[in-house]
């Protein structure tokens, strides 16, 4: 039988100290008293000093509370019995289900060996143009979407969960509203894909020490599915900006002195850490991640979105509604957008050319300077190419949007405006309805 | 050696204190036992107060507990050197990943190591020395063949004074185990030498005669790195830049073409998808120098970002020590650094845990000086036989937000011979490489037309105030002859200064070939021509430009390249 506890020395925002032996470093102890029943980490001993980070805050926590320790680190059923639940950042269920306790797996493993890696080369296809086409989602990758508070990115990650070739969808919702969490909710039910989803969401009104939890719990389980089930795991994070702040409280509760502006001096560590658990697991299945990540002020050099820059492999900019295709960049296209259709790359790169150079035009426009014949085609252009192609409702398959970007082309320009080679035009251009 | 234990009486992250009351070396690896699976941590001491010793675990501390038995062992943390670090994948510490893949599967298991070189292997030992010889510490006793090398086999770099060979070895196979030599000095010491020794990765490797000042260019094949910016052998130099702007791509292209003998490639903290495209394309390129593959030329030390932050720090300096090893044989060793900022971030990360007071950004007050004696560990040496071998230190910089002016780049910038910062302008206008031609310098001399690269900068210079003064009064406001500075500031910087990586040829301009280019574009640079209008002088660079573009794709002196030149002199005239 473990020892109980029933003094604790101090309480300080989310963390308790108090003195206790035998105890191992990030072991999970349980804390119980009026309130009920909490959940805590060790984050640190010091001889018989030992500091516990609660998960469910220490709001009502007494000094003479019971504090139990388990044995054992923090944990996580896996079993095929997740799919289509709902959990909290502890793995309590959300969706009014029984409590899962079978068969529990370690979070927070250790590191994939790097020479067991393989070059990535599956596309993931998302019905999404601006990313099929212009930067392709490849298995393995991982890429937040950096975007500023009041745009769509939500709608977004749950469209991709939607259309995105993936067996199964594992999402974390961090510091979510309420009410986006039940989008999220409704919207997997109305699609179709709760069956092969799995959740665990941290509401903003939740304790913040829970948040922090949630992308290991999500990527142990992610992990486990595409290691041990073969399957093709897409992991959904929303949003990361959160989670770093969730860092930055705990980190300043436990006096550590701050880098830059109040986050701790690991978060690169502690950002990829989870974000290179996006792996292509050879002859077994994989993770690909996406992970929203919101810019505080619009602004790229904020310590969060710095961080991830220098971690992920490329980044889409959300911004006035649609993916930018100024910016935006996937790493990894190169290595899959030579295998779909032979028009593929040309399109990407004559589209993108062509809607830069409207936007030179609309500049112009904006100066009062006057149109000429090729400005006017190039405005006619930008403006289906974004109603047709950039925005995000637009749901069409890779081929279909191949074929769309000709057509739009070709409603604007002759063949040779357009900057494609001989071959391609011949093969591709729409004929003139006569 | 005699084992020293103590017990765990503090855990924070990865720093563990034990109380231990016998002596105990700064530096020494200890392993930190936990109790409750007897899985072994390897850890260093970075502190000693009272009996209290701090240390650093290169592993997750999960687990452990207070009272936990910790094993300190009399050596300092230590790469082994010998036959068979070639073509290597070691972890931060040393541990081949290969092998560790092969015992532990997809993920790397904690509290499991593996032996560095193979004790098996059998290596064809040959003679340089006999019995009776007289030697010092890094004086060669032999060689075997490795790949393409004679691996000279030493007299371990850390034994002084002078030492007479009682015994030697005849010619024949031999593992790293077993004895090669018996030395003995003028004290009666005597002391067995095999192929491999142990060297302390934070005590820089000597065993040379002299440094010599860095002067013998090393040539990449990147025309802006040779011709502009260019590094030498023995030198050091730093690339900075925001991310995206394409720092490990260069890391490639330059551990790709750089005219070198070994190149040990330092991931420090990256991504592991970067390692994996040098891991799985190296074995099947070939060194363009020798025809091999060029895995065989290359080490690569892998402590990617999501492995343990201390084994980051050590990374490293097991990569410079490799280096310093082989530069000992007589060869010429590039080192590249990607990324040193991870390396700064982990040391700043411990020195939170040990609650020193921090210093700009919270990095350490000691911060520049450790920077300052890893980048002085290169240099350019003769050794005791005469030859000149080097290592030559290049390291990325990921300043946060893109900024210069935090404390890893400036600390960085003091002490490296040149300067290659990125920018994100550059690398968002696809202008390839992004190594910013306004802002990068140099303190080494290069090998093309020294004496010109001035001329061609200034133009670069010039070119830049009139575009600047453009975006203000519009190309109206501006006089033809200014235009014209400008087009031939483009034009230099288009044809010239950017490379096409995805061109087989153009992606490696030999020397000659840079200075026979750089010749005839100084010509162009360097003319005084007229337009009527400015539309005419855009069309005419324009025209030259899509020109050189061609050639510099044409191969050195085949029949296009001939052509073409015939066309630009025409063109010109």
């Amino acid at each position: 039988m473990r020892k109980v506890y029933n003094k604790i020395d101090q309480i300080t925002g989310n963390v308790v100290s108090l003195k206790a032996r035998d105890v191992a470093y990030e072991d999970l102890a349980v804390i119980e008293g009026e309130r009920g029943v909490s959940l805590a980490q060790v984050i640190r001993i010091n001889r018989d000093q030992v500091y516990l980070q609660v998960f469910a805050g220490t709001k009502g926590i007494s000094n003479r509370d019971q504090v139990r320790f388990l044995g054992h680190s923090m944990e996580v059923s896996f079993s095929e019995n997740l799919m289509g639940r709902i959990f909290n950042g502890s793995g309590v269920p959300r969706d009014d289900r029984s409590a899962l306790s079978e068969n529990m797996i370690e979070i927070g493993s250790p590191s994939v060996n790097p020479v067991k890696r393989i070059m990535p080369s599956r596309m993931i296809r998302t019905g999404i143009p601006m990313i099929d086409i212009f930067n392709s989602l490849v298995e393995s990758q991982k890429l937040p979407i950096f975007s500023i508070p009041g745009e769509p990115y939500n709608p977004l990650l749950a469209r991709i969960a939607l259309q995105a070739e993936a067996d199964i969808i594992v999402f974390g919702g961090m510091g979510l509203k309420y009410d986006d969490y039940l989008f999220f909710r409704n919207t997997f039910e109305k699609g179709g894909v709760m069956h092969r989803s799995i959740m665990f969401v941290h509401t903003a009104a939740d304790p913040v020490v829970e948040c922090l939890l949630v992308p290991d719990m999500v990527l142990a389980v992610a992990e486990n599915f595409a290691v041990n089930h073969n399957k093709r795991v897409l992991v959904l994070l929303t949003d990361m900006t959160a989670f770093s702040d969730a860092l930055k409280e705990i980190s300043i509760i436990m006096e550590q002195i701050p880098s830059n502006r109040g986050y701790p001096g690991d978060l690169y560590s502690q950002l990829a850490k989870r974000y290179e658990k996006a792996v292509d697991f050879e002859g077994r299945g994989s993770v690909t991640t996406l992970a929203v990540t919101t810019m505080p002020g619009d602004d790229v050099t904020h310590p969060v979105p710095d961080n991830t820059g220098y971690i992920t492999e490329g980044q889409f900019y959300l911004r006035r509604g649609w993916i930018e295709p100024f910016g935006s960049l996937s790493r990894l296209k190169q290595l899959v957008n030579g295998k779909t259709r032979d028009d593929h790359r040309s399109i990407m790169t004559a589209c993108i050319q062509l809607y830069a150079k409207c936007k030179e035009a609309r500049e112009k426009q904006a100066m009062g300077f006057v149109m000429s014949s090729w400005d006017k085609k190039l405005l006619g252009y930008g403006k289906r190419f974004e109603q047709e192609m950039m925005d995000l409702k637009v749901n069409i398959s890779l081929e279909k949007a191949l074929d769309r970007c000709w057509q739009i082309m070709a409603d604007f320009f002759d063949p040779q405006e357009v900057g494609i080679t001989e071959k391609l035009l011949n093969q591709y251009w729409p004929k003139k309805n006569v | 050696m005699s084992e020293i234990s103590g017990k765990i009486v503090a855990i924070y992250g990865n720093m563990v204190t034990a109380e231990v009351d016998s002596k105990v070396k700064q530096n020494a690896v200890a392993y930190c036992c936990k109790g409750r699976d007897g899985i072994k941590l390897k850890a260093e001491i970075i502190r000693l107060r009272g009996n209290e010793a701090d240390m650093q675990v290169f592993e997750s501390t999960r687990g452990l507990m207070v009272g936990d038995t910790v094993e300190i062992t009399d050596d300092l943390v230590s790469v082994e050197v010998g036959p068979g670090t070639l073509s290597q994948i070691y972890d931060g510490l040393q541990n081949p990943l290969p092998q560790l893949a092969e015992e532990c599967g997809f993920f790397l298991k904690s509290g499991v190591y593996a032996k560095p070189l193979s004790e098996t292997n059998k290596w064809h030992f040959t003679p340089l020395a006999k019995q009776g010889d007289k030697v010092q510490g890094a004086w060669y006793l032999g060689w075997v063949p490795e790949g393409i090398f004679q691996h000279k086999i030493l007299v371990p770099p850390y034994l002084a004074g002078e030492w007479r060979i009682k015994e030697i070895a005849k010619e024949g196979d031999y593992t790293i185990r077993e004895k090669m030599a018996t030395l003995v000095n003028d004290k009666g010491e005597e002391k067995d030498i095999t192929m491999s020794f142990k060297w302390p990765v934070k005590i820089p490797m000597k065993g040379y005669a002299q440094r010599l000042l860095p002067s013998e260019p090393l040539v990449t094949q990147q025309r802006v790195m040779d011709t502009m910016f260019p590094i030498c052998k023995g030198g050091t130099y730093c690339i900075p830049g925001p991310f995206g702007a394409g720092k490990t791509v260069l890391q490639q292209i330059t551990s790709r073409y750089a005219e070198i003998d070994i190149v040990v490639v330092a991931a420090c903290g990256e991504r592991a998808g970067e390692v994996v495209e040098t891991l799985r394309e190296f074995p099947h390129l070939q060194d363009p120098k020798t025809g091999k593959p060029l895995m065989e030329r290359t080490i690569i030390i892998c402590n990617t970002s999501s492995m343990p932050v201390a084994a980051r720090e050590a990374s490293v300096y097991t990569a410079i020590t490799i280096a310093e090893y082989y530069r000992l044989m007589g060869l010429h060793v590039l080192l590249l650094a990607d990324s040193t900022s991870r390396w700064a971030q982990a040391l700043r990360e411990m020195s939170g845990r040990l609650e020193e007071i921090p210093g700009e950004e919270a990095f350490p007050a000691y911060l520049e000086s450790v920077i300052a004696n890893f980048y002085e560990r290169a240099a350019l040496v003769t050794l005791y036989n005469g030859q000149t071998a080097s290592v030559t230190i290049g390291g990325t910089v990921s300043p946060a937000g893109g900024n210069f002016e935090e404390p890893v780049t400036q600390a960085t910038l003091k002490v490296v011979g040149a300067f290659h910062g990125l920018s994100r302008a550059r690398a968002d206008a696809r202008r390839f490489p992004s190594i910013d031609p306004l802002d990068s310098w140099s303190k080494y001399t290069g090998a093309v037309l020294p004496e010109k690269v001035p001329v061609a900068r200034q133009i670069l210079v010039r070119g830049n105030e009139v575009a600047q003064m453009m975006t203000v009064v519009g190309e109206e406001g501006t006089s033809i002859q200014d235009f014209v500075l400008y087009l031939k500031g483009e034009f230099f910087d288009r044809v010239y200064l950017q490379q096409n990586a995805y061109n087989d040829v153009d992606q490696a301009c030999s020397l000659e070939r840079q200075e026979y280019t750089f010749s005839v574009l100084l010509q162009i640079l360097q003319k005084e021509f007229s337009f009527e209008s400015k539309d005419q002088a855009r069309k005419f660079f324009f025209q030259l430009q899509s020109l050189m573009l061609n050639w510099n794709e044409a191969v050195w002196q085949s029949d296009s390249f001939k052509e073409i030149e015939g066309k630009i002199k025409e063109l010109v005239k």
